[in-house]
């Protein structure tokens, strides 16, 4: 589904990606961690395609298109979803007039007919009902008034909405209660299927208890230095990263 | 020909032209009001068009305004412009009950109002009509609290025969908005149409007001009005204004508002349309524990200009002053924004806030805005801010990164900029009609909440 080639990525002509390499297939769930400012998010926002950030060498297939080629908004209408960090409010704009707007640019994109009200209308309530979102938040802002957890679960519930090919969840653990922590993996599993794929950043090993990785990858100044099964997520929450990186500076010098 | 003989010129022309306008009026040149007519028009025989050489007027250049020989719809003569009910609907606002009164070029036209219902203890007349029924009433309460009359205002007061006067007696709390349409236009000429209202609201009284200025066709004009505002002790005064005017004509307002004790004065601004609009918005809190709010949402695009400049007088202790103007501004618009406070010697306790923001949607479009703080009194809270700046990056990026493209997204973020302003209009269907209006004036794709 994804193949990522010897990424490079600047955020004002700071090199933060460094040369990253990583194929995701449908079906599977890859978690990248690693620790504070290694790349993690920007990995994430280039996929989504963060004008903020400049692809400086390297290329993202996705579908067997050029992610690099498109806009944000193409990259989501092909099935890319990017879960915030820190998503944005709007006020004045009510969940319902921003779903529907995306769900029919999506479907217009794919040229399938709008939804009509009342399939909108039954798409959100089945939606917010696994997240157990009230039906009121359906003429409330986007995010205005919400609590740091209740951010992250809209962006789960705009996933579910969405419902795209790939889910890139940036952080999205932070700032979650257990509770809330368990509602929005919920979320993201019943998203897994046969056909979806799930890319997972986290400072945590936490949110994997819930979310099951398939493959585990530290992200570190840049590059992926190790991959691994899930196993490898409980050891670098056992030890840290630090027993990981004399590897580096071994692969670096081989 | 310079700038000043062009100044003198125009000046000359509504000078000359008043002559004639007296022959027009017919018994109302009898009245006491048209003594007060004789004074602006000598006054303004000695006053000069502000020019940009002035402070007030520094980023404001009103001379397209000076360039046209603009004639007052008494001189017109005309009185039936065959407009039904049902035509001028659209220049209205719906959803909910309201009173209307219309005035065509700023004569009040009964046919097409509708003043049926009024409760007891309210008054709703236009100045012509009191001026015969009861000249008594007006006489000494009109023009009292004017203050720093321009040339504008004394255009306004020289010429003005009608405007609306709302009468809310002491205790009787009006329930549904009164509506006024202010339709200007005329096929032949440009016309000026001046209106110079007045609302009166008693001690412990409410009152909603929501004034319409619109236009009847593309061709200019040019609306000078003058609205007076008094609140007795605790009444609550909400005066909205949508100015909705074509592209072509030319608006200038000045409202003045004088408060007693515990009063509440809500002013909603809403500037959309016209090329150049200045609005004047005055307040004085001359008693203690008294309110005043101010919003504003003002757009322009083109070449269009818009200024608003509002001064917040506090005379008096324990009074609080809130204000929160917002600016969309694209293409070569210019916005100004002026925002005054005194805080005098006497009002300690005072509570002052001012906030300004404007969003360019161009790099050619530009604002000045000055907040104007002078406090002589030592124990108050005053905060004023103002920032310019572009549509949020962050939220743009969200937007897009949901499947919305650009087009979209902007008009989502426009609708959340203005969203503080339009949220605060107390007359719920009016939002999302506002909204409507902000997208046809800024000729961009609308976002609509259903």
């Amino acid at each position: 589904m994804l193949v990522i080639k010897n990424l490079h990525a600047n955020i004002e002509g700071k090199e933060i990606l460094k040369g990253i390499d990583l194929e995701i297939k449908a079906g599977e769930v890859h978690a990248i961690m690693g620790p504070n400012g290694s790349g993690k998010s920007t990995l994430a926002n280039v996929l989504a395609g963060n004008e903020g950030f400049e692809v400086t060498a390297g290329e993202i297939i996705f579908e067997g298109k050029n992610l690099l080629d498109l806009d944000p908004e193409d990259r989501a209408r092909e099935g890319v979803f990017l879960a915030f960090q820190y998503p944005v409010e709007i006020p004045g704009v009510s969940n319902a007039t921003f779903l529907k707007t995306a769900i029919n640019e999506v479907r217009k994109y794919h040229n399938l007919p709008e939804l009509t009200p009342k399939e909108f209308l039954s798409l959100m309530k089945e939606k917010s009902k696994i997240l157990g979102m009230e039906d009121s938040l359906i003429n409330r802002s986007v995010n205005v008034g919400f609590s740091g957890g209740e951010k992250k679960r809209n962006e789960i519930f705009q996933l579910l909405m969405l419902n795209p090919k790939l889910a890139l969840l940036d952080e999205t653990d932070s700032g979650l209660d257990i509770d809330a922590l368990k509602i929005v993996s919920n979320g993201v599993n019943i998203f897994k299927a046969k056909d979806k794929a799930v890319l997972v950043v986290t400072h945590y090993q936490r949110l994997l208890n819930y979310i099951q990785p398939d493959f585990v990858h530290v992200l570190y100044k840049g590059k992926i230095i190790k991959s691994g099964g899930k196993e490898l997520a409980l050891e670098l929450e056992d030890k840290g990263y630090d027993w990981i990186k004399p590897e580096l500076v071994e692969t670096e010098t081989a | 020909m310079n700038k000043t003989s062009e100044f003198q010129n125009i000046k000359e022309w509504y000078l000359k032209n008043f002559k004639s306008f007296e022959e027009k009026l017919n018994g109302d040149s009898k009245t006491f009001l048209h003594d007060l007519r004789k004074g602006a028009i000598n006054q303004l025989a000695e006053t000069d068009f502000p020019s940009t050489k002035e402070e007030e007027w520094k980023f404001t250049n009103i001379s397209p305004i000076l360039k046209q020989n603009f004639i007052p719809a008494v001189s017109l003569g005309k009185k039936n412009y065959s407009l039904s009910k049902e035509e001028i609907k659209k220049y209205l606002f719906s959803g909910f009950d309201y009173y209307l009164m219309t005035f065509i070029n700023g004569i009040f036209t009964e046919g097409l109002s509708d003043l049926s219902g009024l409760p007891k203890g309210v008054t709703v007349n236009s100045l012509s009509s009191l001026l015969k029924k009861n000249p008594e009433y007006i006489n000494g309460k009109i023009s009292k609290y004017v203050k720093a009359e321009n040339a504008f205002n004394l255009l306004n007061r020289a010429y003005s025969t009608d405007g609306a006067v709302i009468i809310v007696n002491d205790g009787v709390a009006l329930e549904k908005p009164i509506q006024i349409l202010y339709l200007t236009g005329d096929n032949e000429n440009p016309v000026l149409s001046v209106p110079h209202n007045m609302i009166i609201a008693g001690k412990n009284s409410q009152v909603s007001v929501l004034g319409v200025f619109a236009s009847s066709d593309g061709k200019t004009h040019f609306t000078n009005s003058l609205t007076e505002v008094f609140a007795d002790e605790s009444a609550i005064v909400d005066l909205y204004k949508i100015q909705n005017e074509n592209d072509h004509s030319y608006h200038y307002e000045k409202v003045e508002a004088y408060q007693l004790k515990k009063s509440i004065f809500n002013h909603y601004n809403f500037a959309f349309g016209a090329e150049i609009v200045r609005n004047d918005i005055n307040s004085t809190l001359d008693d203690e524990n008294i309110e005043t709010h101010y919003y504003g949402l003002y757009l322009a695009n083109g070449k269009r200009l818009v200024d608003n400049h509002t001064f917040v007088d506090h005379a008096k202790p324990n009074c609080m002053s809130n204000e929160l103007y917002k600016g969309i501004l694209d293409d070569d618009a210019r916005g100004v924004f002026n925002g005054k406070i005194i805080v005098r010697k006497d009002a300690q306790k005072t509570n002052a806030y001012q906030q300004n923001k404007t969003v360019l949607l161009s790099n050619r479009a530009k604002v000045n805005t000055k907040p104007q703080l002078e406090i002589f009194a030592d124990d108050v809270k005053c905060t004023h801010g103002a920032t310019v700046g572009h549509l949020d990056d962050a939220a743009y990026y969200y937007i897009r990164t949901r499947g919305i493209p650009s087009e979209l997204a902007n008009s989502m973020l426009i609708r959340a900029f203005a969203n503080d302003v339009v949220e605060v209009v107390k007359i719920e269907p009016l939002r999302e009609q506002l909204n409507h209006l902000i997208f046809e004036h800024l000729h961009r794709v609308e976002i609509e909440n259903k």
